[in-house]
């Protein structure tokens, strides 16, 4: 959030281009009218995606609708060095689909073709927009099921969960989306389009589709993804354990895991949070509980009966007040809904939130759940709490109301503090919502000036114009064939094209 | 650099809105702009489009209330292309009250953004034809002639249907059939209609506009049900629309005050319970108390009115069944009207009131929460999305198979039968209550198969 190393503004980027009315004529060309945005009212309801505290307003907005008309934007945006930025559905959470400003930005809500459904390779083609709960629901009545589920699945795209790599409740066991997609048919910068993995798995060479997925649009858009899906498991328990405290849920967790038991996934949610998902969705949580933890095992029939009577004894042995089972569908259901609305339901128990995430090593729970509260105090503001706790990926709700003089820049410092304070755990600044806009500051709290520079590296080579998302992920950006160390002026600067703020 | 918002310093500019009941700061900013409402719009389904989102309209009500956009003809169009259906309210997890949001939007943009001569003329035509029964029913004759003699299969020629106005044809394909007799049709709802038993409730039944005129059956058999559930219906003389299609429409004015005169009537019959069998109608009902909170002589009286609205399913399914219901072998697939589901958050009752019928076999179609296009008058103002939208319901509905369809709303109704003829595969249609009507005096439903190889 608080870009506290760098200047307030990064304006690195060489100064962009107009959109001229003769590219306008070329976009329409390409795409239609219909393809192509460029009323000033209707832009600016692009000026943002799911954290709307950062917001700028695009060149253009197109509407692609195949491999082919993506290829020609990013072409001509090539041509005329015009940057572009990618967006899916628009609820990433840390502003990574956020335009540049005067940016040709590429929504992809209208590529959401299922390509092709391959059941006995169990494989499936998609366009990016597809969402990704679409996916699930095309193969469920055949017995299958796209493992990972981030809390908007009913919403985000899947070229989006490629860009953050994104995970979900399920990730603990399954993976994240990068153990998922196979291969992808992708724009680069330069507008040339390349087949990354493909069909079959681990393919020899570089692994291109692990070094795509998490790119967060900085290398290129995948217009085609072949994702791999899953046989739905024989059977499904769906738990929840209330407890006096999240420490006593932690706890639970921990010996869970440690006592050799793999659920499918395994969330905590506190106090506060219980109240926000409750009041929004009513989903039975128990209200008078400290903390609650959902617990879902699945696989064979007597494997899954005999680890649901393990971690309700793990549970009750941690100090579990409640132990309750999902009887049905409807119910099990309606559990998961409690913990997948949990962020937007924040809104219904504070004006204004801002929802962090970090991860830590699963050991670290308690204490830096401790720290946490410890930190909250500190500030004057309350921080719910809802995490993956099987991989230890915390999603602290920081809540303010920006009503209050300077409330905005001390929740902004708090999540800071709190991102601190899982580096300093062992742990990282994200684990599933992306760098974007949001944390590029905080890069160098986790990497040393070597590491970043290799990231460079990388993305100099796919991307050496810095066209695609340039502002994103990399704090104090350079422009390509810069070396780190004392200031030397760039040969573009010299020769008058770029400009350094 | 992107520009951070954090701190809305909006004085410095002048609301787009006009001061009469603007779109509330406060509920706009409710928005916390996840987009999980953006997969449950029809509009953004069809075309993908952030500005033909809810989120993206609340971002151009923002805009307009910060002064930042005027309400020019493009900005009216993204919220004329709103169906209005709330399936976004039902969405959105932190409670954002869209259907508030919208509603204050439309008046502003009829008494601030003219519009262009001919859209003012057909939508007069709209508005002073549907809301009036008695104009309707003088033109009964005409339109069974029209549908009677040749000059059906003319319009509906391709020549005709490539060249005459879209909104015409519009018109013209969700026209149901028209039969003579219904002329006049309206006395039970003047008789009181008085149970054996003790009854129940005093219960007034709205009779609605396009309801009675064609879909007289419905109000029949909805009188009859809560005779023989044991309610006493009293007559409710005079009443006219209840201003639901011009509320959804923006025409404010007009709207409160058929709602004003909807109140007289029914309070001079004093009945203890509304009985509503139009989703549409019952939702607007159930918001006189919210449209009239600033009319002094009427905003207690409006309270007090939709306090006593209950939809029928709703009032029915209140208590356990008195008459025994005869079976009915037959599949149905049920659709919910989106001012039940999502107006009224009404899904439970009617699958109960259809439950209780011996034999008949409930289908639930793919996409339940998305709106079949008909919103009112939304298929004759905006015939091509809502013919979309009409397809892929008639689409998810046939994947069932059923023998029939079922939806609470007239408009539903007809969109979806025109939709279901243009795919070839006509389907008979019904109000749940006139299959509980049915089933309660064992007697077969026109058009509906009494034995069904779908029965177990």
């Amino acid at each position: 959030m608080t870009d506290t190393t760098a200047s307030p503004a990064v304006a690195h980027t060489p100064t962009i281009p107009a959109i001229t009315p003769r590219i306008v004529a070329e976009l329409r060309a390409m795409l239609g009218d219909d393809g192509v945005i460029t009323e000033m009212a209707e832009l600016r309801t692009y000026e943002s995606d799911g954290l709307a505290s950062y917001r700028a307003t695009p060149g253009v907005v197109v509407l692609p609708t195949s491999t082919e008309q993506v290829r020609d934007v990013v072409r001509l945006c090539a041509r005329e060095g015009i940057p572009f930025v990618p967006r899916g559905s628009g609820t990433g959470l840390s502003g990574g689909a956020l335009p540049t400003p005067g940016c040709v930005l590429i929504a992809l809500s209208r590529m959401r073709q299922i390509l092709a459904v391959d059941l006995p390779n169990q494989r499936v083609i998609v366009q990016p927009g597809v969402i990704n709960l679409h996916v699930t629901q095309r193969v469920a009545p055949a017995g299958y099921y796209s493992a990972p589920d981030p809390s908007s699945q009913q919403v985000c795209s899947i070229g989006g969960n490629i860009a953050e790599n994104s995970g979900g409740a399920h990730c603990l066991k399954y993976g994240f989306t990068v153990n998922h997609v196979l291969g992808m048919r992708v724009v680069l910068a330069n507008g040339e389009v390349a087949d990354l993995g493909g069909f079959a798995v681990d393919l020899p060479g570089y692994d291109l589709p692990g070094i795509f997925v998490g790119s967060e649009g900085t290398l290129g858009i995948a217009t085609e993804i072949i994702l791999r899906i899953v046989r739905k498991p024989e059977a499904v328990v769906t738990a929840l354990a209330a407890f006096p405290h999240t420490d006593a849920a932690g706890q639970a967790v921990s010996d869970i895991i440690a006592g050799g038991v793999l659920p499918a996934a395994i969330e905590i949610m506190d106090r506060l949070s219980i109240a926000a998902a409750e009041a929004a969705v009513h989903a039975g949580y128990p209200e008078s509980a400290g903390a609650v933890l959902l617990v879902e095992l699945d696989g064979v029939q007597p494997e899954v009966a005999e680890q649901s009577a393990q971690v309700e004894a793990f549970c009750r042995a941690a100090g579990a007040t409640e132990w309750r089972l999902a009887r049905t569908d409807e119910e099990r259901a309606l559990m998961w809904k409690g913990r997948k609305s949990a962020f937007a339901a924040a809104g219904r128990i504070s004006p204004n939130y801002i929802v962090q995430d970090g991860v830590i090593p699963r050991t670290a729970l308690s204490a830096v759940l401790r720290e946490i509260e410890a930190l909250g105090a500190r500030y004057g503001l309350r921080v719910a709490n809802v995490f993956h706790a099987g991989d230890g990926n915390l999603h602290p709700l920081v809540l303010y109301d920006e009503r209050d003089e300077g409330a905005f820049e001390r929740a902004e410092a708090l999540a800071g503090e709190i991102l601190r304070t899982c580096v300093a755990s062992g742990g990282s600044i994200t684990g599933e919502h992306g760098v974007g806009m949001d944390k590029r500051g905080y890069m160098p709290v986790m990497f040393s000036e070597a590491d970043m520079a290799t990231h460079q590296l990388l993305r100099c080579a796919l991307d050496p114009e810095r066209l695609a998302n340039p502002e994103k992920v990399y704090p104090t950006p350079r422009l390509c064939g810069e070396t780190p160390g004392v200031y030397r002026p760039h040969p573009l600067e010299t020769a008058g094209i770029a400009e350094r703020f | 650099m992107a520009e951070r918002t954090i701190h809305t310093t909006a004085a410095a500019m002048i609301s787009a809105f006009d001061a009469h009941r603007p779109p509330e700061r406060e509920i706009i900013e409710d928005c916390v702009h996840c987009g999980f409402c953006l997969p449950t719009c029809p509009t953004w389904l069809l075309w993908g489009e952030e500005m033909d989102s809810p989120r993206g309209r609340i971002n151009l009500m923002k805009l307009a209330t910060d002064g930042e956009i005027g309400l020019s003809p493009q900005v009216r169009g993204h919220f004329d292309a709103c169906l209005g259906c709330m399936a976004c309210v039902t969405a959105c997890p932190s409670g954002v009250r869209y259907d508030q949001l919208i509603e204050a939007t439309r008046p502003q943009l009829e008494r601030n953004t003219p519009r262009p001569l001919g859209d003012r003329i057909y939508r007069a035509l709209i508005f002073s034809l549907f809301p009036h029964p008695r104009r309707m029913r003088f033109m009964l004759p005409l339109l069974w002639l029209y549908q009677k003699s040749g000059a059906r299969r003319v319009v509906r020629s391709r020549w005709l249907q490539q060249r005459l106005p879209a909104r015409l044809l519009a018109m013209e394909a969700v026209l149901p059939p028209v039969r003579l007799r219904r002329r006049g049709a309206l006395s039970f709802a003047l008789t009181t209609e008085t149970p054996d038993a003790a009854p129940r409730t005093r219960v007034g039944v709205l009779l609605g506009c396009v309801q009675r005129v064609f879909f007289d059956e419905v109000n029949a058999a909805t009188v009859r049900v809560l005779a023989t559930e044991g309610y006493e219906v009293v007559p409710v003389a005079s009443q006219g629309c209840c201003g639901a299609l011009s509320i959804h429409a923006g025409r404010e004015h007009e709207g409160l005050r058929y709602a004003r005169r909807l109140i007289d009537a029914f309070e001079a019959a004093r009945p203890d319970a509304i009985a509503v069998n139009v989703a549409g109608c019952g939702s607007v009902l159930k918001e006189y108390g919210h449209l009239l909170r600033d009319d002094p002589a009427y905003a207690g009286r409006a309270a007090t009115f939709s306090a006593k609205v209950r939809d029928i399913s709703e009032l029915l399914a209140s208590q356990p069944p008195r008459a025994p219901r005869h079976p009915i072998a037959a599949r149905v697939a049920y659709h919910d009207a989106c001012h039940l589901r999502h107006g009224q958050g009404i899904t439970r009752q009617p699958r109960e009131l259809l439950r209780q019928i011996p034999g008949l076999d409930i289908a639930e179609p793919a996409e339940a929460d998305i709106c079949c296009g008909s919103a009112g008058v939304y298929n004759l103002l905006a015939p091509e999305p809502a013919a979309q939208l009409g397809q892929r319901k008639a689409a998810n509905i046939l994947a069932t198979r059923p023998d029939a369809l079922v939806a609470a709303n007239p408009g539903c109704l007809l969109q979806i039968a025109s939709s279901l003829a243009q795919q070839g595969h006509p389907l008979p249609t019904f109000h749940p209550i006139e299959l509980l009507d049915a089933s309660i005096r064992g007697v077969p439903l026109a058009g509906l198969p009494m034995t069904s190889s779908h029965v177990e």
